[in-house]
């Protein structure tokens, strides 16, 4: 049986959803069949739910407000936004609606809606449909960010949080994940464990998830132990498998690879533990690198009590708008190369140079 | 026809009813802007004084299941809905015993199906999205949520008459046109018509200018009674006078003009004409004392510990 990709495993866990979840709704542009969606993550679900699949008005604000009220009344709205980039358009929604109203409404309602939508450049689409935004959505108080990678069950991933969640979620699918076939623990060049979960994230007004969020640990098959730690999500995971199988066949340099699926609230138990391991951490992400994700991570990791950090460096996009030019672009964004040269650099400073 | 969903009352008793509604926000809210001096209340308020006739009459219309989404001004909304002043003078202090335990505050209240939120143009797709979830679900409720002439200017305020008239939401718009957005006076602000914006969206919108609660109520009724006979989202236009400040001594307008105003268009002496003197004096009494002793409760009222939190 050919191996499932991460597109097709996502469009499955939709479906399953619809299909145990009456209280399901999907609002989003262009999703209705034949279309299926920009990217193709709903196709078929409009055939067979027609009642519950709303195509929407170009609104993206308007209707991740409809899916708030919908929430707040009992049903699990689900918000595909076509592009990443416009999350910027339900900000304030998000903001000072959704992750607001369970908590300053003193636990009286909850408010699961999912918020799916396709993030990342590598496609030639320019400064506006390119970027990675949800640095910007880690830090709001009483949202969850979740971002699946092409290990594990994405799609169950996504089931679990539209069938479970209580608060609003925001769900980052890398575009070149889609069609990435998933990889299991059978996978070839590398062992792949499902690590039981980091410690309790930071709180950040959530009750505890509802459901489980995998972090996933990664070492080149046969390889001795790791001596640099590599953090990283969504397709930078993949990115970064690509380096650390040159880095041990023509480096020596040995890696292990934490892949959490949980942004926010940041838990990096995980990460540390691996640190501890390791004394080196590069952190990986191809949003831009001021204030991002890695910097939390890299924060959370140094800060805790004998971190045993002697290295550590933060690996992400050049604090630029995405150029459009796949020639420019390559410059921007952080590829294997530029993980390979980073972790090469780790790895032969002895103590932190701060 | 008008009363067909109220409470059967007589006639004297209706109006009774009423005036003690208003005078009950009438009395709180002053309660409000005279002790906020005193530092008893935290944050801000925004005094619904002169307007309370169009949540008096409107609400009244409201039967078992109907959903109210307010704004930043919505004390009124609260209180005729049912509210316990208690709970609202507690919220507004910062007491445990608040609507939302003292962590929303007097523009974020929770109670039953009444829902508030201070960020303007936002509340009008949540509202939008509470009348679906009731449509999709079978059930016969409908949403009402109140807006203001400020709000016009937020964008996402036609992305929810769009969708609203597009999926026909249970759902009744009331727009109080109060004319002035904090100290923005509204042709500083506002160009075309109130009424032609729901209009071009396909939602019937009905304009009433008067402090009477009666004709509001009685249009309010009328619309209601379309929204729930599946007609689609209805507009009613309230153009009133706010005697207030927006929040507390920001008011920008002369004392004469709002001297002018009060003797105009204050709702409370258009309904008092409809009672004896001696049914005044008694509702007055009453909601003076329930007024005054919920303040007091609430004063003595705990604040909330790092366990709320």
């Amino acid at each position: 049986m050919a191996m499932r990709s991460v597109l097709e495993s996502l469009n499955q866990g939709l479906l399953r959803a619809f299909t145990a979840i009456p209280s399901v709704y999907l609002l989003g542009e262009d999703v209705l069949d034949p279309y299926g969606g920009a990217f193709k993550v709903t196709r078929g679900l409009s055939s067979a739910f027609p009642q519950r699949v709303l195509t929407t008005p170009i609104s993206e604000a308007g209707i991740t407000g409809l899916a708030a009220g919908m929430a707040l009344r009992g049903l699990r709205p689900v918000v595909e936004v076509m592009f990443g980039d416009f999350i910027t358009l339900i900000a304030d929604q998000v903001l000072n609606h959704l992750a607001k109203f369970r908590w300053m409404y003193n636990e009286q309602v909850t408010v699961p809606v999912v918020i799916r939508t396709p993030m990342g450049g590598r496609r030639g689409y320019g400064p506006t449909h390119s970027q990675t935004l949800e640095k910007h959505f880690i830090g709001m108080p009483g949202l969850h960010v979740i971002a699946p990678a092409a290990i594990g069950d994405p799609g169950d991933l996504l089931y679990q949080a539209i069938h479970k969640t209580r608060d609003p979620l925001l769900f980052i699918e890398n575009k070149l994940l889609y069609l990435l076939p998933l990889q299991s623990e059978e996978q070839a060049d590398f062992t792949i464990e499902t690590l039981p979960g980091a410690d309790k994230p930071a709180w950040n007004g959530l009750p505890e998830s509802t459901f489980p969020t995998p972090c996933y640990r990664l070492r080149v098959r046969g390889a001795p132990p790791a001596t640099v730690t590599l953090a990283a999500y969504g397709y930078m995971a993949h990115i970064a498998q690509q380096a650390m199988l040159e880095l041990a066949l023509e480096h020596e340099l040995f890696c292990e690879l934490i892949v959490p699926t949980r942004l926010a609230p940041v838990a990096a138990g995980e990460i540390r533990a691996s640190v501890a391991r390791t004394q080196r951490l590069l952190v990986l992400e191809e949003g831009t690198r001021a204030l991002g994700w890695g910097a939390e991570v890299l924060a959370q990791v140094a800060e805790a009590p004998g971190a045993g950090l002697r290295a550590a460096a933060r690996l992400a996009a050049l604090d630029l708008p995405v150029p459009a030019s796949g020639a420019l672009e390559a410059l921007v964004l952080p590829g294997a190369p530029e993980v390979i040269a980073a972790a090469l650099k780790l790895a032969e400073k002895q103590t932190l140079s701060i | 026809m008008i009363r067909r969903n109220c409470s059967p009352m007589t006639e004297a008793n209706h109006s009774q009813h009423r005036y003690r509604a208003l005078y009950r926000i009438r009395r709180f809210e002053e309660t409000v802007l005279e002790k906020f001096p005193t530092g008893v209340f935290f944050g801000t308020t925004h005094t619904y004084l002169g307007q309370e006739a169009n949540a008096v009459g409107v609400l009244e219309c409201l039967q078992q299941g109907d959903i109210v989404f307010s704004n930043h001004r919505c004390h009124g909304h609260f209180l005729a809905y049912g509210g316990d002043a208690r709970a609202l003078f507690a919220e507004l202090m910062g007491r445990a015993t608040g609507v939302c335990a003292g962590k929303g505050g007097s523009q974020h209240l929770q109670w039953k199906n009444f829902y508030s939120n201070g960020v303007q143009g936002g509340i009008a797709p949540v509202a939008v999205g509470m009348a679906l979830a009731e449509k999709f679900k079978g059930s016969p409720a409908v949403t009402v949520v109140f807006l203001g002439d400020g709000t016009l200017g937020e964008g996402v305020l036609y992305e929810a008459l769009n969708l609203a008239s597009l999926w026909r939401a249970p759902l009744l718009f009331v727009l109080e046109n109060n004319r002035i957005a904090q100290t923005t006076p509204l042709e500083l602000a506002l160009a075309g018509a109130i009424a032609a914006r729901f209009q071009a969206f396909g939602i019937p919108c009905t304009e009433l200018d008067t402090s009477d609660v009666e004709p509001i109520n009685a249009a309010a009724q009328e619309l209601l009674g379309r929204v729930r006979s599946g007609d689609g989202p209805q507009a009613l236009l309230l153009h009133t006078q706010r005697f207030g400040p927006h929040s507390k001594g920001d008011d920008t307008r002369t004392p004469q003009e709002i001297e002018n105003l009060k003797r105009q268009r204050d709702p409370l002496p258009i309904q008092a004409a409809r009672l004896t003197p001696e049914w005044i004096a008694q509702i007055q009494a009453e909601v003076d004392a329930e007024i005054s002793a919920a303040f007091q409760q609430a004063l003595a009222d705990p604040f909330p510990t790092a366990e709320a939190l």
